[in-house]
């Protein structure tokens, strides 16, 4: 992208609400069921049926317009979008028009180096049904249609144009994720499509006051596509522009594979959705109270648990990023500070080893069974010389293995360290006889001949020999 | 053949009398209903071994409940578990839904024996029952009339005898102005007060299920029954329901009448005008007091009516398309095809010509013309009744402008079908309950009913000052089963 141009970015984000029933009936929202499981006459749209709304759904876009610092809508009214689909039954959605529930909010995003940070506008969240599923197999001359996810409640974050480069964009996504996984109102798994993304993108010359063509990008299946997509589409309409045509108002698919948008539809004139209100729902007032009751239930949010922990625990930005990324690791090092005292310790354990195994796991701490109990004993264990850092690798393994007490992985596997003189004595003659070279280098002078030597004696000594007394004990053997 | 429904209650002696098993009854009333309705076509199919199936699990301790054993039959839009529930449309062909109405299962929680599937205009747009994909129904008065509708089947079959009660929906009228042209009892109770689950619905904000029956004491009865709040309807009202019983034999004296004056127009013919103003001179021989009020808004009733209900209506609608359920096109190429081919196929005249113009009244520059004008005009017409109920208790009008006519004679001129319930759509778009009651007779001894209109949620106002008027007249008597 050259310095001529600049890029407008919109984002509209689906949010499914992790409510355990659809928006309107009681029908379960779980995630991989067998096709047409999970349904009943509501969400089926059979004739004669009428919509009952799940104020859980309500409580949770609630959670999020306090999060976002939106204005809470003093009514609940739903409208009819009415168009044809095979995956929607009624051929029209339960969605919100002019009264959105929540309005006028903002994201911060950190800028770049400075650390500044910018706030994007959210313009609106709205409650409403999601759809069904077409399933196609191009060898059918037909399709099937799964309506388990029908009237699975959505929440639909629509962001100002005021993201001006693809990566603020990967940052906004990648703060609201982070935001609603606090709150606890969604899985934000994209794969499962509980959170789905549209960008809208457009191009302007610096300086230029009117938004140039608007280019709408769907099939955005993680936040790196957003990225990539944005950039690709940066660059294609500051190509088009040089050659002196016209950016054409439409819809573009991104392709992952071959790392281009593909043109999908000309944006015609816009779908008349006939929107009217929708008579089978009573509008509720939003009474402040229960407003007050819900904030009251609210976790302490991404942004000001940074600064805490910054000031608390005397973090490094970088550690506290990492810690904060998610609740429950954030949770986790809490828990463990607390047994240890040792901030920093703690989060090298959680920022090191922890993610390590999140990672290879792909879960949450949940899902990895570690008891921060567990994980503090371990810790205070390396502290105090009762074990070598490497084996408390290797008793965290264990530990989240089999779930047993650390103290008994210890004693098992035998990991206690030497820390007794006269133990490690052969040992450390024996490492000396070998390594007469680096002996000599040491006296010579170079001192991290010493680490080497340190290395062979928890070599010999199958890393039970403890580091620092066998350091003392080899210094004062060689000089 | 013997009036063996003159009431819910000698209906109930009689089975009490005949002292049969069930079973023998429900087939004698079958027979009985068919043999009937040969004349009439209240009923386009009746599902007999259903009826016998359903009445045998009747539990044990049914036989005291209110409406043991009383054949009630239900329009064709109220739905019945298993059971075919078309809207005579084509396009519902073969729908069996696999739940009941709230209304059906409280009737028969009271061991009521539901006929259901009572013809109608397809999806309640009509007033003659004309409408209907398997043909018309005729009035038992004069079997080359309509009966009026849209809720015409169920009516007409009250008012031949075939079965003791129905249930019919009201949206515009459907209750009151088939009541009126059959010459029985007709309500349409406030909007939310009967539970809509189970209704498939022709326009949300105005459907309403109610009772017609023989008389006033077993329209109080039925609703009883029926009425009340339900969790699967978030429309219908959370309000204590009263014994509508209780309400009969009152006196009204000093009750006060209102009598709007738009609602005397010169559309109206003679017989009904006659029999409104005897009517008028009974209510004020019981004592009640007549007071002139004006309804200034009552000449858009139509006009709003035909924007907001075909808008719902347009909308309602768009679920048969041939994709998940009832007629579907089987030549269809692909989807759009066979979304146009179903719909078609399936729809008759009327609800195309609803559809369309329900679709147009929500379109994106009509949206503020159209629909958002009429629901301001709804808004003043409602502002009109409560202003009218400050100097009132209920309000008495003729229900329709004219006797039942000719089969035929309106089908191509949808307006002067329109027309028909001029009197009847202010009730809908206001929510109010409102009753039709036989007052009389007009020319080829034809029906004439009048209407009474009540604030929200004041039924028992309705019945205590229509069951006056019909205890002190004759017309409910008069049967045209008997003829």
């Amino acid at each position: 992208m050259s310095t001529k141009y600049e890029t407008v970015i919109g984002l509209e984000v689906h949010v499914q609400l992790a409510t355990k029933t659809k928006a309107f009936c009681a029908c379960s929202t779980k995630f991989g069921a067998r096709a047409n499981t999970q349904v009943c006459p509501v969400c089926l749209g059979l004739p004669g049926v009428l919509p009952v709304f799940n104020k859980k759904a309500f409580e949770y876009a609630i959670k999020l317009a306090i999060a976002l610092g939106c204005e809470i809508q003093r009514v609940v009214k739903f409208d009819r979008k009415n168009y044809y689909y095979p995956d929607l039954p009624k051929n029209y959605q339960i969605s919100q028009f002019d009264m959105p529930l929540a309005y006028n909010g903002k994201i911060t995003v950190e800028e770049d180096a400075s650390g500044a940070s910018r706030s994007i506008g959210v313009t609106r969240a709205h409650l409403e049904e999601d759809a069904g599923k077409l399933i196609h197999d191009a060898r059918l001359p037909f399709s099937y249609i799964d309506l388990n996810r029908t009237g699975t409640p959505l929440l639909e974050i629509v962001s100002e144009p005021e993201i001006r480069s693809p990566d603020e964009a990967h940052k906004y996504l990648t703060v609201l994720k982070q935001i609603i996984e606090y709150l606890e109102i969604s899985d934000c798994n994209m794969e499962e499509g509980s959170l789905r993304c549209d960008a809208n993108v457009s191009i302007r010359e610096k300086g230029a006051r009117k938004l140039g063509s608007k280019v709408e990008i769907k099939n955005l299946n993680s936040f790196k596509a957003v990225r990539d997509a944005l950039r690709f589409e940066e660059i294609r309409q500051e190509e088009v522009l040089e050659d002196g045509e016209i950016i054409s108002q439409e819809t573009r698919l991104w392709d992952e594979n071959k790392n281009v948008t593909i043109s999908m539809r000309a944006k015609e004139a816009a779908h008349d959705y006939r929107y009217f209100p929708e008579p089978d729902l009573v509008p509720f007032e939003v009474k402040e109270e229960e407003v007050e009751i819900i904030r009251d239930t609210m976790p302490e949010l991404p942004a000001e648990k940074i600064k805490r922990f910054e000031t608390e625990y005397k973090l490094g930005h970088k550690d506290v990023e990492v810690l904060v990324s998610r609740k429950d690791i954030a949770d986790l090092f809490e828990e463990v500070e607390k047994n240890v005292k040792k901030a920093q310790i703690a989060a090298n354990w959680i920022k090191g080893e922890v993610m390590k195994h999140l990672k290879e796991k792909s879960t949450d701490v949940k899902g990895l069974n570690l008891d921060p109990v567990n994980l503090s004993k371990i810790i205070q264990m390396v502290e105090d010389g009762t074990i070598s850092g490497l084996s408390a690798k290797e008793v965290l393994a264990v530990c989240l293995e089999t779930g047993d007490d650390p103290d008994d992985i210890v004693k098992k596997k035998g990991f206690k360290q030497v820390s007794d003189e006269g133990e490690l004595e052969s040992s450390i003659e024996n490492v000396i006889k070998k390594n007469q070279k680096s002996v000599n280098d040491y006296k010579n002078g170079k001192t991290n001949a010493l680490g080497f030597l340190v290395g062979q004696v928890m070599k010999e000594t199958k890393g039970k020999a403890n580091p620092k007394l066998a350091g003392e004990m080899l210094r004062k053997k060689i000089t | 053949m013997d009036n063996i429904f003159f009431s819910i209650d000698t209906y109930r002696k009689w089975l009490e009398q005949a002292d049969k098993p069930l079973k023998d009854t429900v087939s004698f009333l079958i027979e009985r209903l068919l043999s009937i309705d040969k004349s009439i076509n209240a009923f386009s199919e009746v599902e007999g071994e259903a009826i016998v199936a359903r009445a045998s699990v009747l539990g044990k301790g049914a036989k005291g409940r209110a409406l043991f054993g009383v054949p009630i039959a239900t329009k064709g839009n109220i739905c019945l578990k298993d059971a075919l529930t078309t809207c005579s449309s084509r396009i519902l062909e073969g729908f069996r839904p696999p739940y009941s109405a709230t209304v059906t299962e409280k009737l028969m929680a009271e061991g009521a024996l539901i006929f259901n599937g009572a013809n109608m205009d397809e999806f309640a747009f009509g007033s003659s029952c004309e409408g209907s994909c398997t043909g018309p129904t005729k009035n038992p008065w004069d079997r080359t009339r309509i009966p009026g509708g849209s809720s015409g089947g169920a009516t007409a079959a009250v008012a031949a005898g075939e079965v003791a009660a129905a249930l019919g929906s009201d949206t515009g009228g459907s209750i009151r102005q088939p009541a009126a042209m059959c010459g029985v009892v007709g309500f349409k109770p406030t909007y939310g007060r009967v539970s809509r689950y189970g209704l498939i619905a022709f326009a949300s904000s105005l459907d309403q299920i109610g009772p017609i029956t023989n008389n006033v004491a077993d329209c109080a009865a039925m609703l009883e029954v029926i009425a009340g709040y339900d969790e699967k309807d978030s429309t219908s009202v959370n309000a204590e329901v009263p014994r509508y019983t209780d309400s009969l034999n009152q006196d009204i004296k000093g009750m006060k009448i209102g009598i709007p004056k738009e609602y005397f127009i010169d559309g109206i013919n003679d017989d009904v005008r006659n029999c409104i103003s005897d009517a008028i001179k009974v209510f004020k021989k019981l004592g009640a007091e007549t007071v002139d009020i004006s309804l200034p808004h009552t000449k858009y009733a139509v006009s709003c009516y035909y924007i907001i209900g075909p808008a719902e209506a347009s909308s309602n609608l768009a679920r048969y398309d041939g994709v998940h359920y009832g007629h579907r096109d089987r030549n269809a190429r692909d989807l759009i095809e066979m979304y146009i081919g179903s719909r078609n196929e399936g729809f008759g005249a009327e609800a195309k010509r609803r559809i369309l113009l329900g679709t147009y009244a929500l379109s994106s520059g009509y949206y503020e013309a159209f629909y958002l004008k009429a629901q301001k005009v709804r808004t003043k017409i409602a502002d009109d009744f409560k202003e009218a109920f400050k100097v009132c208790d209920c309000i008495l009008t003729p229900t329709t402008p004219t006797t039942a006519f000719k089969i035929g004679e309106r089908v191509e001129d949808p307006l002067a079908m329109y027309l028909s319930d001029i009197f009847t759509i202010s009730a809908n778009l206001a929510g109010l309950p409102a009753v039709s009651v036989p007052c009389g007779f007009g020319k080829g001894n034809l029906p004439v009913g009048l209407q009474l209109m009540a604030k929200p949620f004041e039924e028992e106002v309705l019945i205590k000052s229509a069951h006056a008027f019909e205890q002190n007249t004759e017309h409910h008597k008069v049967r045209a089963c008997d003829l």
